[in-house]
């Protein structure tokens, strides 16, 4: 049985104020009539869209993991440290809840969307008419947790701002900073541009 | 055409007929889980007390210091906007846009934007500049971090307290205040109830 969805019963939503009408017909395009957005069935090429800003995002991940995200210079010496070298530092300071926080942040989050977004996509593809729920819940965590990942790069905002005492303690930003920051925004586009109703469109094959 | 009364689930499309909820009632599709609208009373009064709130939050945040930091006498005190302007002055101009907009632009925008709407609904005007600028607003919300932003200087804060002696300043308090006042905000305001009452030269009648 293939449920009453709007696509199917022939009633556009729209995706920005969510009121439900329906196109005047033959027409392929028109604007929401309460808030004026363009109204969409599906959001258009969403499948293209998420995987062209993963595979960009998986690019820069790895300079991202590689460069250093920070430089600190003292008298002491200069220091580089990267994503996951930051991580290690805060372990062995003593503080652990903090690596551990960081660590999920900056380490686990990107990775978890990038895998997870493409089983998504890839399952959307192949129409696959399993697990439902949970894919839906899946893509609601990620759109919950994305932006997180944000947190190294406030971290070394702050630290660069701070420390900044010339030749008694100074750090700068490294090249990673950039390249992560580019992961964050690539990820979370990624994810905004995949369209969840998909997951549920495949339900409607066998008879629709 | 259009059809008031049916509602669309925003993340599997099941088409169903909205109805009235009791105060503080949540609206869940039947099919996908997902949270579909909440009912709360007087939500735009609320809403528009606590986006005054983060208006003065978010200025006091903005003019004192997050944070101090003394290291052998010396001491160092940042704003958000010297943080990204001192990031763009040593060529991470990318990271130091990113920050500023995040951090600082949006939170900004989605504060004053908000006012911007609220204000004139409680007077019971409806501009026309209205409905562009709520869809602005929504647009903008997932790109404003000001609670990532606060996690950060706490981990900042921990990092340095070894070299260091760091101060929280009435900056942080101002910011923690306003991560509170954004998010109750967020929770208490009906965007149904909004676009209904934007709904212009067709009201709706309040249920
Ligand atoms: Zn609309
Ligand atoms: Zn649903």
């Amino acid at each position: 049985m293939s449920a009453p969805t709007a696509a199917r019963l022939g009633f556009l939503a729209c995706h920005v104020c969510e009121l439900v009408s329906r196109p005047p017909t033959g027409a392929a395009e028109c604007a929401c009539p309460r808030c004026g957005a363009q109204l969409h069935s599906r959001k258009p090429n969403a499948v293209a869209r998420t995987w062209a800003l993963l595979i960009a995002a998986a690019i820069l991940y790895l300079p991202a993991n590689i460069e250093p995200v920070m430089i600190t210079s003292s008298f002491l010496g200069t220091q580089s440290d990267t994503i996951l070298s930051g991580v290690a530092y805060l372990y062995h300071s003593g503080s652990w809840p903090l690596a551990a926080l960081v660590f999920l942040a900056s380490v686990l989050v990107p990775l978890l969307k990038l895998f997870a977004l493409s089983y998504l996509a890839l399952s959307v593809q192949r129409r696959s008419q399993l697990r439902l729920l949970p894919r839906t819940r899946l893509y609601r965590l990620l759109e919950f947790i994305g932006r997180w990942s944000m947190l190294d790069v406030f971290v070394v905002m702050v630290l660069v701002a701070l420390v900044n005492m010339g030749a008694l303690a100074n750090i700068r930003a490294g090249a990673g900073a950039m390249y992560f920051g580019g992961v964050v925004v690539l990820t979370m586009l990624a994810s905004m541009s995949f369209d969840p109703r998909m997951i549920w469109d495949a339900t409607g094959d066998a008879d629709g | 055409m259009t059809h008031s009364g049916l509602l669309a689930c925003h993340e599997c499309d099941l088409l169903q007929r909205e109805v009235a909820l009791p105060p503080g009632g949540k609206a869940i599709c039947p099919r996908c889980k997902a949270t579909l609208y909440t009912q709360s009373n007087n939500s735009i009064d609320r809403a528009l007390a606590l986006m005054l709130a983060a208006a003065v939050l978010f200025a006091i945040g903005n003019a004192f210091p997050v944070v101090t930091m003394e290291i052998q006498g010396r001491r160092t005190a940042a704003l958000v906007w010297e943080g990204a302007w001192r990031l763009h002055e040593e060529g991470e101009t990318v990271v130091g846009i990113l920050v500023f907009l995040t951090a600082l632009i949006f939170p900004l925008l989605q504060i004053a934007g908000m006012l911007a709407i609220l204000v004139p609904l409680r007077l019971g005007l409806t501009p026309r500049y209205l409905v562009p600028a709520y869809r602005t607003i929504e647009e903008v919300k997932p790109w404003s971090m000001v609670e990532v932003f606060m996690l950060g200087v706490l981990v900042s804060l921990v990092k340095l307290a070894h070299m260091a002696t760091v101060v929280p300043g009435i900056g942080m308090w101002a910011f923690f205040g306003l991560i509170i006042a954004l998010a109750w905000a967020s929770s208490t305001l009906n965007p149904h109830e909004v676009w209904a009452r934007l709904e212009v030269g067709e009201p709706e009648p309040a249920q």
